[in-house]
């Protein structure tokens, strides 16, 4: 869909003009054509993060954060630059173990299991829970073994032409590479390398997909491509993504998580995880004002 | 508008009169600098040349003569049993030293911690600094002592030469794969050890050759731990058996321009000029292929 279609279609549906200030209001109510949530307690919780907090060297990025991610959901999380987004994102596969001086407290588990716990091998994690990172970073490889690679470290070598083509097909690129599945990875644009960055991630049939902006360097086709993808293959996957785009949230999610960066006495600045809720409440109803203000433009 | 009022970008500039003969000054000096490094490159390759043309023939690279121990025959004859003795030395000493000099630099870039990864450069950039000689007194007391001179014992004297240079370079070039290559690997679910095989590797392969060659171009022309391990040849007969010791051109120059013909020392000239063409060539040949590997990486990351 695209802008101009959204645009009209609100105008009809709501009767009055559309001006800047609402139009991530009228995304929603666009959105909200979609089925309504069952209620929270009949969802199945994939993620129970409890009071996490994720330090860099001295520096807090993230305190105290508690949520649930539910199963077959897209969950968005959104704020300002520097709100510890992507360390979040970044905790919930164990991404941040490459890094030094990265060390958390609090407990993530999945599916029950502590993430953290001693007999737990990360890259068990990151097999179960894939990631598709903020810039397309397909392997110097050709299109083809970008996808089979993973498949083949991890074993899945049966029917890998198959396996290649399902999972070009679910990322909405199979019609665009199929006759130059040998050539580089490198030479497709931004936008397909991302798409195949999400054909690879999905191949090895992940439970999770963590996006960490992955449509923030992208056009605004190749991001509406990859909106309708979460749509289609949430079905089968849970989704968790990391968007400073208001609207792309509000377009995609079921659930929102609005992080805002608090201050110490002592200059000391760090992400708090301030609302957590339907996506539709988050931006029509906000419990806090500092969500509300969030969304409606007046901080960001 | 008065007469004096002029443009000020026009405005005479007597004030920087100073700075501008300074600046000239300095880059006169630097031009200077520039020119004379390039000027005695030219001088050495010109007089090698000169003197070593003559004796650049074919019989030079099929023909060998006895030198320094046995004496000087009379007839001009060829350096072929020092070229494939440094052939054979300069291998074992590649050998060692490639293999290892990667691994040295794949833990120390892909696995290891901060202390040892600054420990392990120090220590690498020390071996790189410690003169040839001490090498060379190392590797004799080592091997030598007991067991006699080798072209085993060059071979690996040389490696250890080798070891830092090779090891660096790859260093360098794991250091310029992009940090997002590999978490797009781990993201997958692989083992650090297969994305280091399958997609780190791959990327610096041009880098790696390429501290290889210079790094052989480097030690060809070594000779100070040669004379120590390596240097008590039996004959002018080509050897390719490293369990002897073996003729090699730095050693061959040495003692062919330590005799009293001068038809010895015009041969010592076209072994120089021989050895000097090698490492012209082998360093274009990196340079090329270090500009390749490059441009593979820099399209890498986008």
């Amino acid at each position: 869909m695209s802008q101009m279609d959204e645009t009209s279609e609100m105008s009809q549906t709501r009767g009055e003009d559309v001006s800047a200030s609402n139009t991530i209001e009228t995304a929603v109510r666009v959105e909200t054509k979609r089925q309504p949530l069952p209620p929270r307690e009949r969802l199945q919780q994939v993620f129970d993060i409890q009071d996490l907090t994720a330090i860099y060297g001295s520096k807090p990025a993230i305190k105290d954060v508690s949520m649930g991610v539910y199963k077959n959901l897209v969950t968005a999380v959104i704020g300002p630059s520097g709100c510890g987004k992507s360390t979040f994102i970044r905790c919930l596969n164990r991404m941040n173990d490459l890094v030094p001086s990265f060390h958390q407290t609090g407990t993530i588990r999945y599916q029950g299991q502590d993430l953290a716990a001693r007999d737990v091998d990360p890259v068990a994690v990151r097999r179960t829970i894939g990631m598709v990172f903020q810039r397309p970073n397909p392997f110097p490889k050709s299109i083809q073994d970008n996808v089979a690679w993973g498949l083949k470290v991890l074993g899945m070598k049966d029917n890998l032409d198959e396996r290649i083509e399902r999972a070009l097909t679910r990322a909405a690129l199979w019609d665009e590479v199929k006759d130059r599945l040998k050539a580089s990875a490198l030479g497709l644009s931004g936008g397909q390398q991302q798409r195949l960055c999400i054909a690879r991630a999905i191949a090895v049939e992940p439970d999770v997909v963590l996006m960490d902006e992955p449509a923030s360097a992208l056009d605004p086709i190749a991001t509406q491509k990859i909106e309708q993808l979460l749509h289609e293959l949430k079905e089968e996957y849970t989704f968790v993504i990391v968007t400073h785009n208001m609207q792309q949230a509000a377009r995609v999610a079921d659930m929102t998580a609005f992080f805002s960066i608090s201050r110490g006495e002592e200059g000391q600045r760090w992400g708090e995880l301030i609302e957590y809720d339907e996506t539709e409440k988050i931006f029509t109803a906000p419990s806090d004002k500092r969500t509300e203000d969030y969304v409606t433009g007046r901080f960001g | 508008m008065s007469a004096q009022e002029v443009n000020p970008l026009l405005r005479p500039k007597d004030h920087l009169l100073r700075r501008r003969l300074t600046n000239r000054g300095m880059e006169l000096l630097a031009w200077l600098a520039a020119a004379l490094a390039v000027f005695f490159l030219g001088v050495i390759v010109w007089s090698v040349a000169r003197q070593g043309l003559s004796q650049l023939s074919l019989s030079l690279f099929t023909k060998s003569q006895s030198v320094g121990f046995f004496g000087p025959t009379t007839e001009k004859l060829g350096l072929a049993n020092a070229f494939v003795g440094s052939l054979v030395i300069v291998g074992i000493a590649t050998a060692i030293a490639l293999p290892f000099g990667i691994l040295i630099a794949i833990y120390v870039n892909e696995f290891a911690g901060k202390t040892i990864r600054s420990a392990v450069t120090l220590v690498l950039d020390v071996l790189a600094g410690v003169p040839a000689i001490v090498i060379g007194i190392f590797v004799f007391q080592l091997i030598v002592v007991g067991r006699g001179q080798s072209g085993y014992a060059g071979g690996f004297a040389l490696s250890i030469l080798m070891l830092p240079l090779v090891a660096r370079a790859t260093m360098e070039v794991l250091a310029l794969v992009p940090n997002s290559l590999r978490e797009a690997a781990l993201g997958v679910g692989a083992p650090r050890w297969r994305v280091t095989l399958g997609v780190i590797l791959p990327q610096t392969i041009g880098g790696v050759l390429t501290g290889a060659v210079l790094a052989i171009a480097r030690i060809a022309g070594e000779t100070a731990p040669l004379l120590l391990v390596c240097s008590l040849v039996g004959g002018p007969a080509v050897n390719w058996n490293p369990a002897q010791a073996l003729m090699t051109v730095p050693l061959a120059i040495f003692e062919l321009s330590d005799q009293s013909d001068s038809q010895e020392h015009a041969l010592a000239w076209a072994g120089a000029l021989v050895l000097i063409l090698f490492i012209l060539v082998v360093s274009l040949t990196a340079r090329w292929l270090a500009t390749r590997s490059r441009r593979k990486i820099m399209r890498a990351s986008g």
